[in-house]
This record gives structure tokens, sequence and C-alpha cells, in this order.
């Protein structure tokens, strides 16, 4: 187990130096010189302008660049923001909350549908069930979700005023973040209402993210039921007279779930992408938001620590799933 | 119909080719959501075509005596405006139809440009394998590594907004997809009795690849193109609706939505509309991607 776990950090290894090289490149393929970028709309006079090159090491070797760039960022310093002057990494753990919070509520949406859904319609292969389900399924894997909120938004908070529009929680709530997780946070300020207030605001947003892993986790629970249901041993276990009911969810739900569960760690991408269109959508404020807004602003930094950021976590997720893979299926952990 | 082309005997490789064009459409014709998609998308290529003829009106003209109207059959609309006004009194319909264009052009863009990378960075990852093949796989890595409209705000931000930009943006994004599946493709071709027997009959390594190899590992990489084709219009409506895709006043479908956003609970029709062509057009491409791979995966197939 040892090895198999050493060896999924040695791949992962090349890639994040990978990833470390594009965010630092970032900074220097953008077009312009990287002090007036990073001065934004002040400039800079000329002598400041050596000064501040020699200061932040851009007259330097770029292979000396680099690694200096690999030391701070190993020792978590991004670098500062220009718009608000604090540092990155700050910046976005403070925002990170609003987006984790979000992206499991849609994951557990998704997987609290999507997996019945698509293990009925295998049972029930070519009913009425079945067809409306991979329909529905094609749509939703279809839908452009940044248009799916703001219909949502028309039907549930214009039309009907049911939800609000956007934000996490009510104006008239005020209270600290412990957490940084909505929902927890208003439970324990122990006002009333303002659980109640976080959970309305959740709604529409979790909807709208959850859509593609909700469509993508029905299709692939379907498909991975059905290669299972055709196996020898469900034959033999309906021949043995088990009910269908254990046949099923025995034999053939655990055999069914080892692609299905790569399927839903393979989301966290998904999701990611997803939230910078949901949390511009609904004025939500996490890092999805933050990064499109730092991408307008021009604020260099932050989008490049986000980068960074975005895609080490990723990449931390996959390698848990890869591991947690490893742990229910031995074929895979054995396997040179 | 069917018979009469079984009767006429053209040339022996062209009876091949016929006969394998029928064999095809014989499994794409068992999915019924598949055909439902090639007509919808046949039906989309004939509107962007005649776009300047089909369309009512200029899509850039502002009409300004026609402010927000809403579509003909609501209170107030007019039947000159059949689809009802935007903000700045520009024709609906019109720009409903020219976004066709739009987004067909895109796709074929995007794909066109991840196919081409996708598949030469795959024949030389998978062929000469190696150090090659190793430095190849972990770019590709890289880049599937970032959420895929992150990497194309990022790459856009780079190379500047603007369509072009987009299209280039989100053809770097979906390349790795190509790569590893024409790598894969080759890598199990490779040591096949018919490449060995090309190779030895003398033909160089750039003839084995594109002219033995290639023909025979199209199967995956058309459905993967077709799946491409509907990101590719997704992707560049977000970024167009984000802001750094195609700029306004082009008619593109994502930049429309993002014009509309102030309007949504004043004026349903701006908002709707755009929406309902992306999705149209998406769900008609996806519907022929899953009849493309029923038809064309040999594993589905015999079972």
């Amino acid at each position: 187990m040892l090895r198999f776990l050493l060896n999924r950090i040695a791949v992962l290894l090349p890639t994040f130096i990978g990833v470390t090289i594009i965010s630092f490149l970032f900074i220097r393929l953008l077009p312009g010189d990287p002090i007036e970028l990073l001065a934004g709309e002040r400039g800079v006079t000329p002598e400041r302008h050596a000064q501040l090159m020699h200061m932040m090491g851009f007259d330097k070797p770029i292979w000396q660049q680099y690694l200096t760039f690999v030391g701070d960022v190993l020792q978590g310093d991004l670098g500062q923001s220009i718009v608000t002057k604090r540092p990155v990494f700050d910046e976005f753990f403070t925002l990170f909350p609003a987006t984790l919070e979000l992206s499991i509520c849609a994951i557990i949406f998704a997987i609290a549908i999507g997996l019945p859904a698509g293990i009925i319609a295998a049972v029930r292969r070519g009913s009425v069930f079945d067809h409306t389900v991979m329909a529905t399924a094609l749509t939703g894997y279809s839908m452009p979700i940044f248009w799916w909120g703001l219909l949502l938004i028309i039907v549930f908070s214009g039309t009907l005023g049911w939800t609000p529009v956007s934000g996490r929680i009510s104006f008239m709530f005020f209270f600290d973040q412990v957490t940084g997780f909505m929902l927890i946070d208003s439970l324990l300020s122990g006002q009333k209402g303002a659980f109640a207030s976080a959970v309305e605001h959740l709604i529409l947003p979790t909807i709208v993210l959850g859509t593609i892993p909700l469509a993508v986790i029905a299709r692939q629970t379907r498909s991975a039921m059905l290669e299972v249901l055709g196996e020898d041993y469900v034959r033999t276990a309906r021949a043995k007279g088990l009910p269908p009911s254990r046949v099923i969810g025995l034999h053939a739900l655990r055999n069914a779930m080892i692609p299905v569960i790569t399927t839903i760690g393979l989301q966290v991408g998904v999701l990611l992408a997803g939230a910078i269109l949901t949390e511009t959508i609904f004025s939500w404020p996490g890092v999805g938001k933050w990064m499109i807004d730092s991408v307008s602003r021009r604020d260099y930094p932050a989008v490049q620590g986000g980068l960074l950021l975005i895609a080490s976590l990723v990449m931390l997720v996959n390698l848990t799933v890869d591991i947690l893979y490893g742990l229910i299926n031995p074929r895979i952990r054995h396997r040179r | 119909m069917s018979d009469r082309t079984a009767d006429a005997t053209p040339a022996p490789t062209q009876n091949a080719t016929v006969a394998l064009l029928k064999e095809f459409w014989f499994y794409f014709r068992e999915n019924r959501g598949a055909v439902v998609g090639l007509f919808v998308f046949a039906a989309l290529v004939v509107v962007a075509l005649l776009a300047p003829l089909l369309a009512p009106h200029d899509p850039i003209h502002q009409y300004r005596d026609a402010l927000l109207l809403p579509p003909f059959w609501q209170e107030g609309g007019r039947i000159d405006y059949v689809l009802g006004t935007d903000a700045v009194g520009r024709d609906m319909l019109s720009r409903l139809i020219y976004g066709t264009q739009f987004s067909l052009f895109i796709g074929c863009m995007v794909v066109a440009i991840a196919l081409a990378g996708g598949i030469l960075l795959g024949l030389i990852s998978g062929y000469f394998g190696g150090w090659v093949d190793a430095v190849i796989m972990r770019i590709m890595d890289v880049i599937l590594s970032f959420p895929s409209l992150l990497l194309a705000l990022v790459l856009v931000a780079i190379l500047g907004p603007g369509l072009m930009n987009a299209m280039i943006a989100i053809g770097i994004i979906l390349q790795p997809h190509f790569v590893r599946l024409t790598r894969a493709s080759v890598m199990s071709e490779r040591s096949r009795d018919y490449v060995v027997a090309a190779r030895v009959a003398g033909a160089g390594p750039l003839r084995v690849m594109i002219r033995t190899i290639l023909p025979n590992c199209l199967a995956p990489l058309i459905v993967q193109a077709t799946l491409a084709f509907s990101s590719a219009i997704l992707d560049a409506a977000a970024l167009g609706f984000l802001g750094v895709g195609a700029q306004p006043p082009t008619p593109e479908w994502g930049t429309m939505l993002a014009e509309a956003r102030e309007f949504i609970l004043r004026a349903w029709w701006v908002v709707t509309f755009p929406g309902v062509a992306i999705l149209t057009t998406v769900l008609a491409i996806n519907l022929i991607g899953d009849g493309l791979r029923d038809a064309l995966d040999p594993k589905l197939k015999r079972s």
C-alpha cells in the first residue's frame, strides 16, 4: 500500500512542477512590461521602475526567477494583491470556504438524485422511466449553466418570489465567521431565521452548480450498472434465488460503484469551472467570482496565485480519489 | 432507395466505402435521438448558411423607436420584431439567426485546432514513445489539472479578449483528450502485423504514422470531435458571457446573454431565447455524438 501511495505521488510531482511553471510564466507572458502591469494605472518613474525591477527580481535570469518563485510558493507566499494589498494566499483562503460549501452542497445534490436515478434506470432498462432519465440527463449535460441560473432566477426569484437573487445570507444578519461555512456559522450565531436565510440563498446556486455533475453521475451509474448486471456472478446470485433487492443492492451495486466513484472524483474540476459561472450569476463571494473579478481588475498576482492554488487543489483531490480507488479495488493497488 | 444503390456496381474501393457507410447508417439509425439530433443540426447549418436571406433585420442595427419590445404575441409586441428587441432596439430573431453562424464557426474552428494539434502530438507520442512521449504526456496532464474554463480565461487574459483568441484558448484546453486518444490507439496499433509490414516495405515514419496507422484510429477520434464541438460552443458562450469572448455588438449567443443580464426581471425574452438557442444546438450535437459512439464503437456493436 505504501508503495502504491508513493508511486501515485511520484507521478504527480512532474505535473505539479508543470503547474508552477504555467503560473510562473503567466505574468511574464502577458503583453507589456511586468512592472507597469503590476503598478496598474498609476504608472512609475524610470528610476522607480529600475528599482522595482531589481526588487522583484525581474532583472535576474529567468531560471533564477523561477526558483525564487517556487521557493516562495512552498512557503505559502504568493505575493500581494494589487487591489487590496493583502497577501494572495490569505485572500484566497478567506473566500475559499464559500466555494467549498457551495461545491459540497452541489455534489451532494448531484449524488443524491443522480445515483438512484441511474440505478433505477438501469434496472428498468427500456422503460419510460429509463428514457425520461436519460433524456433529462443529456439535456442537463448540454446545459449552458450560466443561462440555467438566470432562468431559475426569473422563475423562482422573479415570478414566484421564493428565493433571494444573490449573496449568501440576508443583510439583516450579522455575525462572526467562525468556520466560513454559512450553514454552520448561522446556526452557531443563534440568531432566529439566520439558518433559514442561509439555506434559501444556497438552493438555486446548488441546483445550478450540481446540474452537470448530476447528469454525468446518472449516465455513468446507469452504464456501470448495466455492465455489472450482465455479469455471471449476478446471474448466479439470481439463480440462487436471492431476492432482486439483494442482488441489485449487494452484488451489482458494490461492483458498479467503482467507476462511479472515479466519475464523482473527476467532477471536482467541473465544479470549480462551474463555480466561476455560478458565483458570477449569484454574486456568491467565493474564489470563482474572485478569479473573474481579478482578471477584469487586472490584479495579476491574484490571478497567478489563484491559478496555482486551484490547480493544486484539483490535483490533491484527484490524488485522494486515486488512493480511495486503490483502497476499494485491490486490482488497481497491486497492478505494476 | 437503398436497393437501387446496392444494384449499382461502382469501382471496388468505392463499393467498400459505400458498404461501410451503409453499415454505419444502419447502426446510427437505430438510435432515434441521434437521427433527430442530425436533423436539427442540419437545419442549423441551413440557417447559418442562409442567415442573410432569413434574417428580417440587420443584427446590429439599433431601432431607436423599438427598445426592449416583447415578442409579437405579447401585449406591446410588434409583428415586425417577431421575438422582440433588446435594450438598444436590435431585432432578437435576426441576432439569433446570425448567432448560429458564430456558434457553428466556433465549433468547427476549435475542433480543427484541437484535432490537428492533438493528432500530431498523439502520433508523435505514441509512435516514438520514450522521453518524447513522457514529456508530451506530462504537458497534457498539466493542462488537464486546471479547470477548463479557468485555463481558457487565463489564456484569453494573455492573448487579449476576442472571439479568435477565445477559440484558440478553447482549442488548447480541449487538445489533451485528442492527444491521449490518438496515443492510445497508435500504441495498440504500432506492433500489429500490417504496420510492421509497411515498415519492412520501406515506408518512412511519417508515412507509417499518417497513411498506415491514423486511418485505423479514426473512430474514437470522430466521437471525441463531436463532443469537443459541443463543449467548444458551451465554453465559447461562457467566455462571451463573462465578457472575454466575442465582444459586443457581435450577435454571439453568450455575449447576448451577458448584455441581457441586467434585464432578467424586466424582459424575459432577451434572456430566454439565446439560451434556448445554445441548449438546442449543444443538445443536437450531443445526441449525434451518442449515436456515433453506438455506431462506431465495435465493442458495443458486437454484443
